[in-house]
């Protein structure tokens, strides 16, 4: 318990702390920052330690009073998916924070205190058990991104910065009200609680099992969900805020984007749209699929013609994202668990991805695939560390990306709310695609002579890189030899979610019936309710 | 009867501050620190008064409020909201004289009189969230706007600053035209100026005549206009633009709120009767009150958003945004229950809180009047001038609504109001006008964060208006952590509509 306490407040406490320190110490700031995050990666493993993968529910539940009268309490809670990308998040944050030590060269007291406080967040949105305290830290989180990409970014950053911000907080405000029409329903109609509201996920959760709300109001809220999470993902049709993003943001903001903030959509979309409306989703469960494999192969052939090479690997990540979405909504335990190995997948190897396209930047200051060639001959260490990501985001056998490929394509393939081969086929070509151009884009840089004479001296990796790189490749070849050790971590879990699907799709727990009756029962209590509906 | 004097105490108070400030001015002409220390100390006694009173309303012990045995006749009520928003004002009213110390010298115009006139304005205030009697309700908003109006013009000399005073008068009194004359068709119809009274006869089934809807409808056109709400609000920009910085922030805030209690106070007893009421005439019934009031409300969050998008002043730009946030304020009148008023009770707290600060971080940069008030003399804020900076970049993010900041809870709240009373639309109006919103608070960020400074080295002073900037950012990071303390006292304060 207080070990998930300290890891979810610890960055937030280094933040403050950072606050105090002389702006002209760079070196102390930088130390202190890697520390803070580094400790907190140590707390995380006790929690993971302590973590009981054979329990379904929710593990080191905590609850405490913030604002009684609307019941918006201080919960928070694990349950295995929580606990993968808890450590994800712990462990990029880390990454990231070592990588910028040299990238970061202006205002660094900031840029580590906006850092801490996104680690922050990105914590408490992981395993805030609360739709209010979730939407808090969901939204706390532009703040941070914003900056670090506003101040720290390149040529266009402006642009980009606020082009994030509002797509993003577009989502959020539709949310927003989402939650706030959901508190107030289950508060009232269902529960009959105290203060007639309620964000208590948990409770929400177990009583719209036994009391859906009717499909046609559950449809609005589940698109206003997902709407949220489907930018943030991003889906195809709201994608375009992330290559612009991603190409501005400095490679720390960028890792830290592809590595853990996309995964907040899909792990919404799962924890919020799939267990709270799960009737709507399994009617929007083929529209969202379809969504998810247009953007792989939309996602694949974009990546194709780009010229910037953090442009491609932005792209990369549509694609990859939609092999995600589409496991979570084939709604089987294969598709579920391949998306959430999928999730730590996309984070490590693009993570990883974006790395190397920073040091190759601190080094020539250009990303134009035109301008390399031959860096094999100058830095053969980096070519190494950047084949492994590439291949791991390929999709080799043996490394990460194929286990979470695989086991979402299969679970579409046997899906019984998709009823269709259709989609996996079009998303294996997705994989053909990205083999495709991964590869070429690794052979303009990497093979054949040194033609551009600014590429010979260039340096190979230094102790630090080694530090930051290392860690990941262990990762990578362990998903891709043994993806037991953390399909495990989130197997019950994943199994419970399923079963309740199935069970509501055979129609045991959902009966038309049932939703008349509870109807008719909401209009004797509540005038106001009759006026809505006149109006 | 002991009791009853203490919970009117403030008023006391803080009218005999108000007119002995004036008196203490005529004998210490030279030393402008004994009106400045006498407002404040007077402020400050008055805040702990009224918060007493908070105090005694939450631990139940306000007497019966509307029986003419008590020394008010029922004109007055004892505590409750009033003495909720009686603290609110006098906090408003301390933060505003620190900023303004220094802000008045600089434009050579620290003459104790103002002081006395922002004491004389919350009386005024007071006065509204105290009655429950529409004459008292003019008396509190006429000593309210006349202070108003010569605080706008105060700076004489600027021409600016005597077109704002002008204008808001001009209008100010065609307003209160439209209030009194409500006011007369309202007693004509019901025989009764007494509030309560006048709620007990709406609702007690007899035949409503035409004239009292009319009446109605001109005292909500009357507050509508010191609301600032769509299509009434077209005086906030030129005012705000035109009188002394610090000035507008008191009158944007504090003055909204006390228009706001009015507004409650008056429709609260009119909206209690839901459609079943069969012999009302059908266009006119609470629903159809509620539906304009939320028309109003959607109208003025939009326009006002709209508005500020295009403008490069930044007076203008916070002038046309609080006429936004009177918008969502009225979503809580809509809903006209607990939850509504809590929501209005918060976030005119936290609104106080980030607009106050904004003002004072435009005054402190404002060169003379008038310097320094393009958005673009903000660019590379943040490096000249980090922590006033930082401050302002909080005060934006909170008006835009994104926690941890006090303006996002608030505006939660009133969505839930919204909804809970059946009004999702409103909702989803307010959510639309939001969006809107984000434009341009954060195009202020990005001059302040991602811009280089300008050529022209900015010098400003340290001075005692950055207690005022202090105590803004600490109330909205505070409240935005830990509303429920907020939300505890306004509860238990407006359980006093209950009874």
């Amino acid at each position: 318990m207080a070990a998930l306490l300290i890891t979810l407040f610890l960055p937030l406490l280094g933040s403050v702390l950072l606050l105090f320190y002389n702006k002209e110490n760079t070196k102390a700031i930088k130390y202190t920052a890697f520390g803070i995050s580094f400790l907190t990666f140590l707390i995380s493993l006790i929690v993971l330690f302590g973590f009981n993968s054979g329990n379904p529910g929710f593990q080191y539940y905590f609850e405490a009073k913030w604002i009684p009268i609307i019941d918006a309490g201080f919960r928070i809670g694990l349950d295995g998916m929580s606990m993968l990308l808890l450590m994800l998040t712990t462990f990029i944050s880390t990454i990231t924070i070592l990588s910028s030590f040299s990238a970061i060269d202006k205002r660094e007291k900031e840029y580590y205190m906006m850092f801490l406080l996104l680690q922050f967040a990105m914590t408490g949105v992981f395993i805030s058990l609360d739709l209010f305290l979730f939407f808090f830290f969901w939204e706390i989180i532009l703040i941070p991104m914003y900056f670090i990409i506003g101040i720290w970014g390149g040529k266009d950053r402006i642009y980009a910065s606020v082009k994030f911000f509002i797509f993003t907080a577009v989502g959020s405000l539709f949310m927003l009200t989402a939650i706030v029409w959901l508190g107030y329903y289950t508060g009232s109609f269902i529960l009959h609680s105290q203060y007639g509201f309620t964000t208590n996920f948990i409770l929400i959760r177990n009583a719209l099992l036994n009391t859906p709300i009717p499909i046609e109001v559950q449809r609005w809220l589940f698109i206003a969900f997902a709407l949220s999470f489907c930018i943030k993902v991003p889906l195809f049709p709201f994608h375009t805020w992330l290559p612009d993003a991603h190409t501005e943001a400095p490679t720390g903001g960028s890792v830290i984007l592809a590595g853990v903030l996309l995964k907040m959509g899909t792990y919404g979309l799962v924890r919020f749209n799939l267990e709270l409306f799960p009737q709507a989703s399994i009617e929007f469960a083929p529209y969202i699929a379809w969504l998810a494999v247009i953007g792989i192969v939309y996602g694949a052939l974009v990546s194709m013609v780009q010229t910037d090479v953090k442009r491609l690997v932005a792209f990369s990540s549509v694609s990859h994202l939609g092999f995600v979405v589409l496991g979570i909504f084939s709604m089987t335990v294969e598709g579920m668990q391949g998306a959430i190995i999928q999730m730590v997948n996309h984070g490590l190897t693009t993570g990883m991805l974006f790395l190397c396209v920073g040091m190759i930047y601190e080094r020539r200051h250009t990303r134009d695939i035109a301008e390399f060639g031959g860096i094999a001959r100058v830095m053969p260490a980096f070519t190494v560390f950047f084949a492994i990501a590439m291949l791991g985001s390929v999709g080799l056998p043996g490394l990460n990306g194929f286990v979470g490929e695989l086991f979402t394509m299969l679970g579409a393939f046997r899906s019984p709310f998709l009823h269709s081969w259709a989609y996996t086929i079009i998303a294996a070509t997705g994989v053909i695609f990205a083999a495709v151009y991964l590869l070429w884009m690794f052979q303009r840089v990497m093979f054949g002579p040194v033609t551009n004479p600014k590429n010979e001296g260039l340096k190979d990796i230094n102790k630090r890189e080694w530090a930051t790189l290392v860690p990941i490749v262990v990762f990578i070849f362990w998903i891709g030899l043994h993806p037991l050790t953390f399909l495990n971590i989130s197997d019950s879990s994943t199994e419970a979610l399923i079963q309740r699907l199935e069970l509501i799709k055979s129609g045991k727990l959902n009966s038309n019936k049932h939703n008349t009756i509870s109807n008719n029962k909401i209009n004797q209590e509540n005038p106001n309710q009759i006026q809505k509906n006149k109006n | 009867m002991e009791k009853e004097f203490l919970f009117i105490l403030p008023i006391i108070s803080i009218s005999f501050f108000a007119t002995s400030a004036i008196v203490i001015d005529a004998f210490s002409k030279n030393n402008k620190n004994i009106g400045f220390g006498y407002s404040l100390i007077g402020l400050v006694i008055t805040a702990v008064f009224s918060a007493y009173s908070v105090h005694l309303s939450v631990n139940s012990l306000i007497p019966f409020y509307h029986t003419e045995s008590l020394i008010t006749k029922g004109m007055i009520t004892f505590g409750g909201y009033a003495a909720f928003f009686d603290v609110l004002f006098c906090i408003a009213g301390i933060m505003t004289i620190i900023a303004s110390k220094e802000y008045m010298k600089r434009n050579y115009k620290e003459i104790n009189e103002f002081y006395s006139l922002i004491l004389l304005s919350i009386s005024g205030m007071m006065l509204i969230a105290h009655t429950n009697n529409l004459l008292i309700l003019f008396i509190g908003i006429e000593i309210m706007s006349i202070s108003f109006y010569v605080l706008a013009g105060f700076i004489r000399t600027s021409l600016q600053s005597a077109e704002a005073a002008l204008k808001y008068f001009l209008l100010g009194a065609f307003a209160t035209g439209f209030l009194i004359y409500g006011i007369a068709l309202l007693y004509g119809s019901t025989g009764n100026i007494d509030i309560n009274t006048i709620g007990v006869y709406v609702n007690s089934g007899t035949k409503i005549s035409l004239i009292f809807y009319i009446g109605l409808g001109l005292v909500i056109i009357g507050l509508s206009f010191k609301v600032a709400a769509f299509p009434f609000h077209q005086w906030a920009p030129d005012v705000y633009q035109g009188s002394p910085t610090v000035v507008a922030g008191f009158m944007s805030t504090a003055g909204k709120a006390a228009a706001l209690i009015g507004f409650i106070i008056i429709l609260r007893p009119m909206l209690t009767i839901d459609v079943y009421q069969g012999n009302l005439p059908k266009i006119f019934n609470s629903g159809t009150i509620k539906l304009i009031i939320a028309l109003i409300s959607a109208g003025t969050m939009l326009i006002g958003n709209i508005s500020a998008l295009v403008q490069t002043n930044i007076k203008r730009m916070l002038a046309y945004s609080s006429v936004a946030h009177a918008g969502y304020l009225l979503m809580g009148i809509v809903a006209n229950t607990a939850i509504g008023w809590d929501g209005i009770a918060f976030y005119t707290t936290a609104y106080m809180f980030m607009q106050i600060g904004a003002f004072t971080v435009v005054s402190i940069l404002e060169k003379n009047h008038e310097g320094r008030l393009n958005l673009t003399d903000y660019s590379g804020l943040s490096k000249t001038h980090p922590v006033i900076a930082a401050t302002m970049a909080v005060f934006m993010l909170s008006l835009t609504g994104i926690p941890p900041f006090a303006g996002f809870f608030g505006k939660y709240y009133l969505f839930a109001a919204a909804i809970e009373s059946g009004y999702t639309w409103l909702a989803i109006v307010a959510v639309i006008a939001s969006i809107i919103s984000i434009y341009f608070y954060i195009r202020l960020i990005i001059n302040m964060y991602f811009k280089e400074p300008a050529e022209t080295e900015m010098t400003i002073e340290k001075s005692i208006s950055y207690l005022t900037v202090g105590i803004s950012t600490a109330g909205v990071i505070f409240f935005g952590v830990f509303p429920s303390i907020i939300i505890y006292f306004s509860h238990q304060c407006f359980r006093l509509f209950m009874f």
